[in-house]
């Protein structure tokens, strides 16, 4: 990925030299390897800091919303499954595609500094990204990991290489690949179980929910100006886990509000602090739109309309829930 | 005195404690370590160096209810809601997250004082952890915290199979009596291993990359200067405006009162709010702080500059780190300092 | 929560969603029709299935229901052309959701019943309050705080 870094911090000076954009989105360079954050650079020098690497794994889509709001022209720079979050954007008419330049550039596989945490690399000074292995260089030694077990949940079920949107692509050929799962193999598990057991699991995880409202703030398709959650009058508390019903129906309420719309990029789970499988529900409204009203991938095209948007004559009863078995 | 435990009998000692009153300490819940309370089928990981939340928990709980109002007919009766006073230890607490308590202690100690607050610092006995071993996101002895030897009412040590407990104060002494049977003195050898320990890691602590943050320049004559940087602008763009920085932190302290309606009274509680939350202080004229850009620059400005200028120069930042691993983005008081405080960033 | 507990029978509290162009006038009609359906379901008018936020839902639980049930017009007869075809598709994912969740899908149903439908209301309510009574009281996504008790 050093190449593409490389590439595009070239390009993206030639378009801010020639004016084609005004400025640009990327990723900045932090304290560590590991902690680039989204930044707009609007000078060719700023772009000395301009890093892509196994850590920028933080989607720009959705700070499209406010930097097309400015005058000019705003270069983007787009992972595969970004773009799908970018049509959908589109789609809702919250990003100016005629304000846009998007580079696709291609993707190695983001990873998790939590995994490399927990796979026992501890006071990381320094990471290098080798093929299919990741050294962490650590105040107690070096560390070599695979990095299919680093990787980013989400990337383990990644939909692919191949941008659905974009101006021009900056890839290269010798980016790692990895075998990917099955996204619904989870979901389906749950699905198996008596509701007591999935209640229990629920439980566990939604007990941690601390109410910081990242899932909510980083997803892509988060995007009203004013939240439900937000107004303290719809007698939901926005900041407080008062309760364990507060917990559970805020998930339920935010999961359900990007129904159709969620294009499973998974930026709920990676940013949730203490990693609760925020994806799961997600993938739940997924799998039954698949099954209820045929395969539909949000953010495929920029095109149509979402299955919560429609509707046909014949579609299944909602009976179709205890007609399907199971406890 | 330092006493003396072999490792493996850590487990008698958390149940002498549990004997008669609440123990909490750094549990695992599906990976997650966070403070928790103890059972004998807890699963205790002391070997985590940070929580995810801090152990303000139990002193500033992230929800509580205050007080409840019931009508009945045109009576309205006001009943107080406040948690029984019982003692507690909480074990395990690391030398940031002590120092966090004296933070939180000048706000809420201070006229008027926060009596929900002071009972539960009353009651509560710190158990503090020494550091081996400090992450590369640690950076408390900026801030002049020895993590080897942190304060707190009595403090552990884990060298290699023996855990050395140290009273400090008398509610750690109190503690101490009733767990003394378990406990052997430690010797003269056990002094140097003691000694090996706290200097190896001091020395670990001391090449930190985060060791160098520059707060020379964060001080109350800079308000304005800071107040108006233009890297305000710059360095917000990335926040995505949740709160998870401030719901880890252990020193901020920020709450909002609301009211539950049940259906058949009124619960009043209070919880933990954060600054960068768009109806922070929302006021019946709006909001004094409408963009992100503002926002972000008053939680740093309120840590960096207000409350020392109001707290004898005490930056209200313990350095635990957690901000630095937590943000969504990876925007973080240490990089605010790094780009404020005069220092270029180190590539 | 029961609402009656007199005698020891489990009366389990039912909210009912119903259109107000359809099954609330079917509602009336089993009314006039002198037909019975238990006295623990609570009807709520709603302009139209599709008004029925889902948030709604999850407040009567919240609240202390033990099933809740939406009924709207038949498919094809919305007084707002297309209202409840938009709801069906809400309420079967919701649903689906909510079973995924743990809370039984007994506990959840959704029916059409027109204006003319008496007969079909009142078999369809005294049907679920059986279900919903056979389940027992639905205390997972009670809150706590409206215990009446816990004041």
């Amino acid at each position: 990925m050093r190449r593409i870094r490389d590439m595009i911090r070239g390009r993206a000076g030639e378009l801010l030299r020639d004016g084609t954009v005004n400025r640009v989105l990327g990723w900045t360079n932090g304290e560590f390897y590991y902690d680039p954050n989204p930044a707009i650079f609007e000078t060719e020098k700023s772009l000395d800091s301009l890093v892509y690497n196994g850590f920028s794994a933080a989607m720009l889509s959705k700070y499209l919303i406010e930097a097309t709001k400015k005058e000019g022209r705003v270069l983007v720079f787009l992972k595969p499954c970004d773009t799908y979050s970018f049509n959908h954007l589109l789609k809702e008419h919250k990003v100016n595609r005629e304000k846009t330049y998007v580079i696709g550039i291609g993707c190695g596989g983001m990873l998790d500094i939590e995994k490399l945490r927990t796979l026992g690399a501890k006071g990381i000074e320094s990471i290098d990204e080798e093929g299919e292995n990741v050294v962490a260089h650590t105040l107690y030694g070096d560390k070599t990991f695979a990095r299919r077990d680093a990787l980013l949940e989400k990337c383990l079920s990644c939909k692919g290489k191949e941008h659905k949107v974009y101006d021009e692509l900056a890839v290269a050929d010798d980016l790692w690949e990895w075998e990917t799962v099955n996204r619904f193999t989870k979901v389906g598990e749950l699905e198996g179980m008596g509701p007591g057991e999935r209640f229990s699991f629920w439980r566990g995880e939604l007990s941690r929910c601390i109410r910081c409202n990242a899932c909510r703030n980083a997803c892509p398709v988060c995007s009203c100006l004013k939240c439900v959650f937000d107004n303290p009058r719809s007698g939901v508390q926005a900041k407080a886990n008062a309760d364990s019903f507060e917990e559970n129906m805020f998930h339920i309420i935010r999961a359900f509000h990007v129904a159709g719309r969620c294009s499973d990029c998974g930026e709920c789970s990676r940013v949730c602090p203490q990693n609760i499988p925020l994806h799961l529900l997600n993938r739940k409204f997924i799998k039954d739109i698949n099954a209820f009203y045929g395969e539909y991938q949000a953010g495929a095209v920029a095109e149509g309309k979402s299955p919560l948007t429609e509707y046909a004559t014949g579609d299944v009863e909602p009976s179709i829930v205890y007609e399907r078995g199971g406890a | 005195m330092m006493l003396k435990l072999s490792k493996d009998k850590i487990g008698e000692l958390f149940q002498k404690i549990a004997s008669d009153r609440t123990l909490y300490l750094p549990v695992d819940n599906n990976g997650q370590v966070n403070f928790g309370r103890w059972t004998p089928d807890a699963a205790v990981r002391l070997d985590q160096l940070k929580t995810v939340k801090s152990s303000k928990d139990f002193f500033f709980p992230q929800t509580e209810n205050i007080v409840a109002f019931k009508r009945q007919g045109k009576d309205i009766s006001i009943i107080e809601k406040r948690d029984a006073n019982e003692p507690f230890v909480v074990f395990g607490v690391r030398g940031c997250d002590v120092r966090s308590l004296d933070i939180l202690d000048r706000v809420f100690l201070c006229d008027p004082v926060d009596s929900f607050y002071k009972a539960r610092r009353e009651n509560g006995t710190i158990v503090s952890f020494a550091c081996s071993e400090p992450e590369e996101n640690c950076f408390c002895g900026v801030f002049g915290i020895d993590a080897a030897d942190p304060l707190g009412d009595a403090t552990i040590r884990v060298i290699g199979g023996d855990l050395y407990w140290d009273a400090k104060t008398d509610k750690g002494r109190a503690l101490e009596e009733s767990a003394g049977a378990l406990f052997t003195q430690a010797t003269a050898l056990d002094s140097d291993a003691i000694k090996e320990h706290d200097e190896r890691s001091r020395e670990i602590s001391g090449r930190l990359p985060l060791k160098d943050l520059d707060l020379d320049s964060f001080e109350e004559s800079a308000l304005l200067e800071k107040f108006n940087s233009p890297l305000w602008k710059e360095l917000s763009q990335a926040c995505v405006g949740c709160g998870t920085c401030t719901y880890v932190c252990p020193t901020c302290q920020c709450y909002d009162i609301q009211d539950f309606d049940t259906g058949h009274g009124i619960q009043r509680f209070r919880c933990w709010d954060s600054c960068m939350y768009s109806d922070f202080t929302l006021m019946a004229h709006g909001n004094n702080r409408k963009s992100q850009v503002e926002r972000f620059r008053q939680r740093f400005m309120h840590k960096l500059i207000y409350y020392p200028a109001n707290n004898d120069g005490i930056f209200s930042c313990v350095g635990c780190g957690r901000c630095v691993a937590k943000c969504p983005i990876s925007m973080n008081i240490a990089k605010v300092i790094r780009a404020l405080g005069g220092v270029s960033v180190s590539v | 929560m029961p609402i009656n507990e007199e005698g020891g029978a489990f009366k389990p509290l039912i909210v009912a969603f119903c259109c107000n162009w359809c099954s609330y006038a079917g509602a009336d009609l089993a009314g006039s029709s002198r037909l019975n359906y238990p006295a623990n379901i609570k009807v709520i008018r709603v302009p139209c299935s599709c008004r029925v936020n889902p948030l709604f839902i999850l407040r009567a639980f919240q609240r202390g229901a033990d099933g809740v049930i939406m009924c709207g017009c038949h498919p094809g007869d919305c007084h707002y052309t297309s209202g409840n075809y938009f709801a069906r598709r809400r309420t079967a994912l919701l649903f689906s959701m909510l079973d995924y969740l743990g809370i039984e899908k007994g506990r959840t149903r959704v029916e059409w019943v027109s204006a003319a439908e008496g007969a079909k209301f009142a078999n369809t309510m005294n049907q679920f309050a059986e279900t919903i009574s056979a389940l027992g009281e639905c205390r997972r996504l009670e809150d706590i705080r409206c215990v009446e008790s816990e004041i």
